[in-house]
């Protein structure tokens, strides 16, 4: 599903955030990248979904080889890696509807599917009855269950979540974890990378751990590894 | 594209026309003035144009008889004048008619100089086959005794055709100026309705939309700038034009100069302002999105 092979990433300010690095993903797996801060788990998970394009090496994801590929087909990459933020990235002036069904649209979904499609996902993330809110009526949980619910809304066969729990307390932290868990059930990939050795360490899945740009450890049912 | 996508990037750039408010109307008029001064220009050009054009084509040459000619003298050179090879027709004209036209195109004042005072020759105005025989014929005319002066259009042609050449260039530069501003204007309007809406542009990114999707608004957003700026200066001229045509035109009755008639040349002229808005707004749109489209 995702191939990298001696992936390196220099930036122009000459700092290396991933050094020869390669790793490969198989579909329907659930994936922990833990490591410092600083350590490239972003520009790792950025090169998945070509926001950050290497300087060696090279990835495939899916049908698609990243460092061949034009630019024009990127949309069709993005189509494919559904992706989620610490920081939602909702848009305030929509409802949570509207929310989930812009990411829709803009690949031109017919109508009728979204409107299915949207209260399938919602329905999934537990959200139903919060569907003619804004998001600033939501509280942070409830915004980062919207902002999933968009991310696999098109159906990609990857999801990837940039320390989805960061700004949440530990209740809701384990809502969105049992989210992730039953995305992941249903055959997508997750990605996700965290700080959170708590749920690491009790929800066994394989893990990653990043150092200076490199996979230190790639460790099946592993735990977290690092002081709390 | 889906015809439900047109509908949607039209619907979303006249949202964001209205929601820019005041930054919408400041580049429409930019663009409605800088329009204007190039479709002035434009039709400047063209009359002149026309009117050298109309000179050109003049096959007259004023032959103005000495004043001390005897009437037996002019007549003896109206004929002579009959002769020569490739004229057409010879017409004589005393100078009493000749005063009447000043009179007619430039006013009463000048019946100041009504008999005695009149400065004007009696004239013959020879009319050859063709054009370009003009030259030949008033040189020939000018040999003859009792021809004060024989003056033929295409030499006033030429020194018009020059005179345009250098306006033409001059104003060149300047309307390409103008539309530069204009572009730069309607980018920087563009680049705000970006920048208020760049979470948006990061999310169609990040779940999929092809950046002519996202493009597409902004494109139309920055057209209809530009055919609205167009539209007013269009207006304008037209109004401008008619009025001033009919006041114009009174000036070359009886002549062979005529300014180019309002149908269809404003047709045309609003037509190529109302092509040029709508380009320069598009262009303007495209440079301003084009770093925020990166990658």
């Amino acid at each position: 599903m995702i191939e990298m092979l001696n992936v390196s990433k220099k930036y122009s300010n000459g700092i290396t955030a991933v050094n020869d690095l390669s790793v490969r993903i198989e579909q329907g797996e659930f994936i922990y990248v833990v490591g410092p801060s600083g350590a490239g788990k972003s520009t790792f998970i950025k090169m998945i979904y070509r926001e950050e394009l290497p300087t060696k090496g090279t990835i495939k994801v899916g049908d698609f080889d990243l460092m061949k590929m034009k630019n024009k087909n990127i949309p069709f990459l993005r189509r494919q890696v559904g992706v989620v933020f610490q920081d939602f990235k909702l848009l305030p002036r929509l409802t949570v509807y509207e929310n989930i069904a812009y990411a829709m649209e803009v690949i031109e979904k017919n109508p009728k599917a979204i409107n299915k499609r949207v209260l399938e996902v919602l329905d999934l993330v537990n959200l139903k009855h919060k569907i003619r809110m804004f998001p600033n009526e939501l509280s942070g949980g409830e915004q980062q269950r919207i902002a999933i619910a968009r991310a696999i809304a098109n159906t990609p066969r990857v999801l990837i979540a940039d320390e989805p729990t960061g700004n949440l307390d530990p209740d809701t932290t384990w809502e969105i974890m049992n989210i992730l868990e039953e995305i992941n059930n249903q055959g997508t990939t997750v990605i996700m990378a965290t700080h959170n050795s708590v749920i690491v360490n009790k929800v066994r899945h394989r893990v990653l751990a990043i150092e200076n740009g490199r996979i230190v450890r790639d460790q099946q049912e592993g735990e977290y590894g690092y002081e709390a | 594209m889906k015809l439900r996508t047109i509908g949607r990037h039209i619907k979303e750039s006249f949202k964001s026309l209205f929601r820019n408010g005041w930054m919408s109307v400041a580049a429409v008029s930019a663009v409605a003035v800088t329009l204007l001064l190039v479709g002035s220009f434009i039709a400047m050009l063209m009359n002149v144009n026309k009117l050298a054009s109309d000179v050109e084509n003049d096959v007259s040459v004023r032959v103005y008889i000495d004043l001390a000619a005897s009437e037996d003298e002019q007549k003896q050179l109206g004929e002579q004048l009959e002769k020569l090879d490739k004229v057409d027709s010879v017409e004589y004209r005393t100078r009493e008619q000749e005063l009447k036209q000043v009179v007619g195109t430039y006013g009463d004042e000048f019946n100041l100089f009504k008999g005695d005072d009149n400065p004007l020759h009696n004239v013959y105005i020879v009319n050859t086959t063709q054009p370009e025989f003009t030259k030949k014929v008033a040189a020939e005319a000018e040999k003859m005794e009792f021809v004060s002066q024989a003056n033929y259009g295409g030499a006033e042609a030429d020194a018009l055709f020059d005179t345009m050449k250098t306006v033409r260039n001059v104003g060149g530069i300047i309307i390409i100026t103008l539309i530069l501003t204009a572009v730069f204007l309607i980018s920087n309007t563009i680049r705000i309705t970006i920048f208020s809406r760049r979470t948006e542009i990061e999310i169609m990114k990040l779940v999929g939309a092809t950046n002519w999707f996202i493009r597409w608004p902004f494109v139309i957003e920055g057209a209809l700038i530009g055919l609205i700026g167009a539209a007013i200066p269009v207006a304008i001229l037209s109004i401008v034009y008619v009025y001033g045509f009919d006041a114009i035109s009174n000036y070359f009755v009886g002549t062979y100069f005529s300014l180019l008639t309002p149908s269809p040349f404003l047709y045309q002229l609003g037509g190529l302002m109302l092509g040029i808005g709508v380009v320069i707004g598009a262009i303007g749109s495209l440079l301003s999105i084009r770093r925020f489209l990166k990658i």
